[in-house]
């Protein structure tokens, strides 16, 4: 999808206000909102990538409007209702109106061994990647209509390979829940210039992760 | 932001029902919030990159392999899976971003700061990396080549600031003290 969310290159903003250290908070609430939003995939009725989709779909007048952790908020509701974990008559409510279905709780004893450990997203793959480091190649100029991670200002851009990192968990596919098609993954490199055009930074390259399926044999 | 004010009470809500429903233990909630507060932070970022400031041996397994170079520090984990780690020189200065969301190595920085998160930071970072270096106070030599890594895929970067003038001898302690979480994404320089 092309969403408001895919910030890169847009305009008007501001200027970015730079923060402490020791401030990642602002509210207590955006405690609860981080903690809610990691223990409740404990239940393992979505994954990451459909998360980031449901945060990155908001309408886009709501994504630009909200705070962070209010976007994280508004996305957990729908992936609850979204799994049939949560009525929205409950969300309406405010309060639980019917007893839950059997699912696997996050115990706070298994916290610091699970975030600890994380989730790897390589995957063993039987093909070899296509593309080695320091071939030249080309993102697509693609429109999905679904989840993606290739940037609109990245598509259709000539760029290097820089790494590669072994196959991982396709997010076009996984978001959906239609299974994790694990992609050869590179890191490729563009100029300034080709994103951007002549008045950009000589000096300037930017680097994206592209899956192999983003790029154009 | 108009809508905070309802966030507080539509997050407690949330949270009555989950637990009422049985999908939330709320201990499991502090203890989430305990581990980012006091436990994972930047200070474990301070840690490897001055460890690659004072072991050259070091400064290699950790370009080559960061993964592993930071599981040896004893950090890893949610956010950190597949680390890169990007080295600064008087050539070339690297910037890190996810203009897509919020992608950011949690197990040696912790939680992002709001303005990673901005629309502000993501949006201007990959075109124009030299103004927003200037909102946060550095200016780079025109002869300084700027790398952004938008960080797209599950792969995170650490940024390995340059090592400021003036610190020969300093212990590795005192070297990460001096390393702020900017300069590991690349917003900030080390200075003494």
């Amino acid at each position: 999808m092309n969403t408001v969310a895919d910030l890169g290159g847009a305009m008007g903003f501001g200027p970015v206000l730079p923060e402490p250290e020791d401030e990642v908070f602002h509210a207590e609430w955006e405690r609860r909102a981080l903690a809610l939003t990691l223990a409740a995939a404990s239940p393992g009725r979505w994954t990451i990538d459909a998360s980031r989709s449901a945060r990155e779909s908001l309408p886009p007048g709501e994504y630009l409007t909200s705070s962070y952790y209010a976007i994280w908020i508004k996305a957990l509701e729908r992936l609850l209702v979204h799994a049939g974990l949560v009525g929205s008559d409950e969300l309406a409510a405010g309060r639980s109106l019917r007893p839950g279905t059997p699912a696997r709780v996050l115990a706070a004893a298994e916290v610091p061994a699970v975030l600890a450990t994380g989730s790897r997203a390589d995957r063993p793959v039987d093909p070899p990647p296509r593309f080695a480091v320091g071939e030249q190649v080309r993102t697509r100029n693609t429109h999905p209509t679904g989840h993606t991670r290739l940037p609109r200002y990245a598509r259709g851009k000539a760029g290097v390979v820089e790494r590669v990192h072994g196959a991982h968990v396709l997010p076009d596919s996984n978001a959906h829940g239609a299974g994790e098609r694990p992609e050869w993954l590179y890191t490729v490199r563009f100029t300034g210039v080709e994103l951007w055009g002549g008045e950009a930074d000589p000096g300037l390259s930017v680097e994206i992760e592209a899956f192999e399926s983003y790029l154009a044999p | 932001m108009g809508n905070e004010p309802e966030m507080a009470l539509r997050v407690e809500a949330l949270e009555a029902i989950l637990v009422e429903k049985g999908y939330v233990e709320p201990d499991a909630l502090d203890a989430i919030i305990a581990t980012y507060e006091r436990d994972v932070g930047p200070r474990n970022g301070a840690h490897v990159v001055a460890r690659s400031w004072t072991d050259p041996a070091y400064r290699e397994r950790l370009l080559a392999d960061a993964t592993a170079a930071i599981a040896e520090l004893g950090y890893g984990g949610r956010q950190g899976e597949h680390m890169v780690a990007v080295e600064n020189s008087a050539d070339e200065h690297h910037v890190v971003v996810c203009t897509l969301c919020s992608c950011y190595p949690w197990p040696v920085l912790g939680l992002p700061p709001t303005w990673y998160k901005s629309p502000a930071y993501r949006s201007r970072v990959v075109i124009d990396p030299r103004g927003v270096l200037a909102d946060f106070g550095v200016t780079l030599p025109d002869t300084t080549r700027i790398t952004v890594h938008d960080s797209t895929a599950e792969v995170r970067y650490l940024v390995v600031p340059r090592r400021p003038a003036g610190t020969t001898g300093w212990s590795e302690e005192r070297l990460a003290a001096i390393v702020s979480r900017d300069s590991m994404i690349g917003t900030g320089l080390v200075t003494v």
